[in-house]
């Protein structure tokens, strides 16, 4: 195979799997501003279904129950992820070892109709009121192990020697933890947040099964939508999440990466120094 | 791990305190709001329905104590799960699931490989946009990824419109409703979780053997088949068990895209729940599908750990 082929190959492929990819939401983002009712007829360009959006309080309150739980969710979900991360990195054999890597590793595949079940009638069993504090520990309980599954990716490439380097000079475990450690593995820290605030701002099936009447998440309300039809409001709602949740990941992995170039900088010049 | 040139010094009881509630908090956390919900899952799907709060019986009076406990495990039946081996509707519920997973994953490595392989090629200044943007609309949502494609598939939609309109098709094609937009639904929505993988281990790929083996006159599709395709099995397997595990318990898509036609276990544990309210059904229904699913999920686990420790 020449080059020249492979290379027509290579960009025929991705051009088609990038529109396979993107095509369906671009569809639904542009017939969010249709005049028309009408999913296949354009009726002039509009932008009313989006003031349909902002003046409809079920939305507006199901969206502020949304980025409470998801907010507080994978902040928690973070700090349980990263003590997850270095026990399955870290810390040697221990008793326990095969069943605590399943349940960081079963989670991720689990069909969500079972997960939501078993939490509902755990809930139930507990006698515990469902609404927005149950499916927060839902939600912490699958986001953290996504978070260490992320973090504990860069803290197996993370050299010890610098930590040791530090305790050596002085420094309690914990503080070489925090002053070179953290630092470290900030970017995959920041991505497992807003991996676990995503899922968050997702879930439909584990909120449906673990709310109760007081709360309705964004996705429970927008599922209940849906299923009357389609319609441009929801087309309209949904271009507002996609917009926001693109923003924010670009944004941050354009952030983290331009503070590990500067970093790159910085030790090259210190290399240099010396 | 133990690379020390120098021995450290021995840990001190605060720090062996320290390791300890390090490991417990996320260990009694899983424990507690993971493993033990499918204890009681387990249990209720051992009791009767009742017309109750809850709706199943017997329930556990923590005041009753041992006794009580006792009398609890003598009500415990399997009547549930007789119920469900005789209705052919679950049987054949839990075969199409599997079926239909299967071909979807399939389908799914055979448009993710291509896109991997590719993307893998690309300039390397171009892989981290390219994988940035190909990891995008897994951070969107779900819902209304599977929803877009509603407004695409029904009959007046506007494939229908845009095949009609070119001559393609007389009459409007009937996609949603039926197993294709499944499929679709399941390819397109699970795509991410099959290339990231893919990629990872095709971006390892040695080029020097395929360079050899074009030197001796292997032709590209024999090395592709003799050297990149088992090189990346890991990959491959990694792929596969990441869309084939879920989509088995798959509801939104099938719910949304899906028609009468499509059986899918997810769909009929969610309306034994919230349709029927029969829980202890529902219960019975998602024991068997966690059976189903242990093999492949520890085979998974094994897999993911093997290769934490290959990188470390």
């Amino acid at each position: 195979m020449t080059t020249r082929s492979s290379r027509l190959f290579s960009t025929t492929v991705l051009t088609l799997g990038f529109a396979f990819l993107y095509l369906p939401i671009l569809i639904l983002m542009i017939f969010s501003f249709n005049e028309s009712r009408l999913v296949t007829v354009w009726g002039g360009f509009s932008t009313k279904w989006y003031s349909a959006v902002l003046a409809n309080e079920a939305f507006l309150d199901a969206a502020w129950v949304t980025l409470q739980v998801a907010f507080v969710s994978s902040t928690l979900a973070t700090v349980l992820g990263t003590m997850a991360a270095l026990v399955l990195v870290r810390v040697g054999p221990f008793r326990g070892r095969t069943l605590f890597s399943g349940m960081i590793y079963a989670p991720l595949v689990m069909p969500e109709v079972i997960t939501g079940l078993s939490l509902l009638l755990f809930f139930v069993a507990l006698n515990i009121d469902r609404g927005i504090v149950t499916i927060t520990l839902a939600h912490i309980t699958f986001s953290m192990c996504y978070a260490s599954v992320v973090i504990s990716s860069r803290l197996v490439s993370f050299d010890r020697s610098i930590e040791e380097a530090a305790m050596d000079l002085g420094c309690t475990p914990l503080r070489a933890f925090m002053t070179v450690t953290l630092p470290i593995i900030l970017p995959a820290i920041v991505s497992a947040w807003l991996l676990s605030f995503t899922l968050s701002l997702d879930d439909l099936v584990i909120a449906s099964f673990t709310t109760g009447p007081s709360a309705t998440t964004l996705p429970i309300k927008i599922y209940s939508q849906i299923r009357l039809g389609v319609t441009p409001e929801i087309n309209a709602l949904s271009t507002i999440m996609i917009l926001l949740i693109s923003c924010g990941v670009i944004t941050a992995s354009l952030m983290t990466k331009r503070a590990e170039q500067r970093k790159a900088r910085e030790r090259a010049e210190a290399v240099r120094n010396s | 791990m133990s690379d020390h040139t120098q021995p450290l010094p021995p840990a001190t009881a605060k720090q062996n305190w320290r390791k300890r509630l390090l490991i417990a908090t996320p260990y009694f956390w899983l424990l507690l709001l993971f493993l033990a919900p499918f204890g009681i899952v387990l249990k209720i799907s051992l009791s009767d329905t009742a017309i109750a709060l809850p709706p199943y019986s017997p329930t556990f009076d923590w005041s009753d104590g041992f006794s009580g406990l006792l009398s609890l495990f003598r009500e415990l039946d399997f009547e549930n799960y007789l119920w469900l081996s005789e209705d052919p509707l679950y049987l054949n519920a839990y075969l199409s699931s599997l079926r239909i997973a299967a071909t979807a994953t399939l389908l799914t490595l055979l448009v993710g490989y291509p896109v991997a392989y590719a993307m893998a090629r690309a300039p390397e200044q171009w892989r981290p946009a390219l994988l940035m943007f190909m990891m995008l609309p897994f951070w969107t949502s779900f819902l209304i990824r599977v929803y877009a494609w509603i407004g695409i598939l029904k009959n007046n939609g506007l494939l229908n419109f845009i095949l009609m309109s070119a001559g393609i098709t007389d009459e409007p094609l009937n996609i949603l409703g039926t197993n294709v937009a499944v499929y679709i639904g399941i390819v397109y929505s699970y795509m991410p979780f099959m290339i990231l993988p893919l990629y990872a281990s095709l971006e390892k790929l040695d080029h020097t053997l395929l360079e050899a083996a074009a030197d001796l006159g292997c032709p590209p599709w024999k090395s592709f088949w003799l050297i990149t395709l088992p090189l990346t099995l890991p990959g491959i397997v990694a792929g596969c068990a990441l869309v084939f595990i879920p989509s088995i318990g798959e509801f939104v898509i099938p719910d949304l895209l899906g028609g009468s036609e499509t059986l899918m276990i997810g769909k009929v544990m969610w309306v034994e729940f919230f349709g029927n309210r029969d829980w202890t059904v529902a219960s019975a229904v998602a024991v068997i599908l966690l059976l189903i699913l242990v093999v492949p999920i520890v085979l998974f686990q094994r897999h993911q750990e093997k290769r934490g420790e290959a990188f470390s």
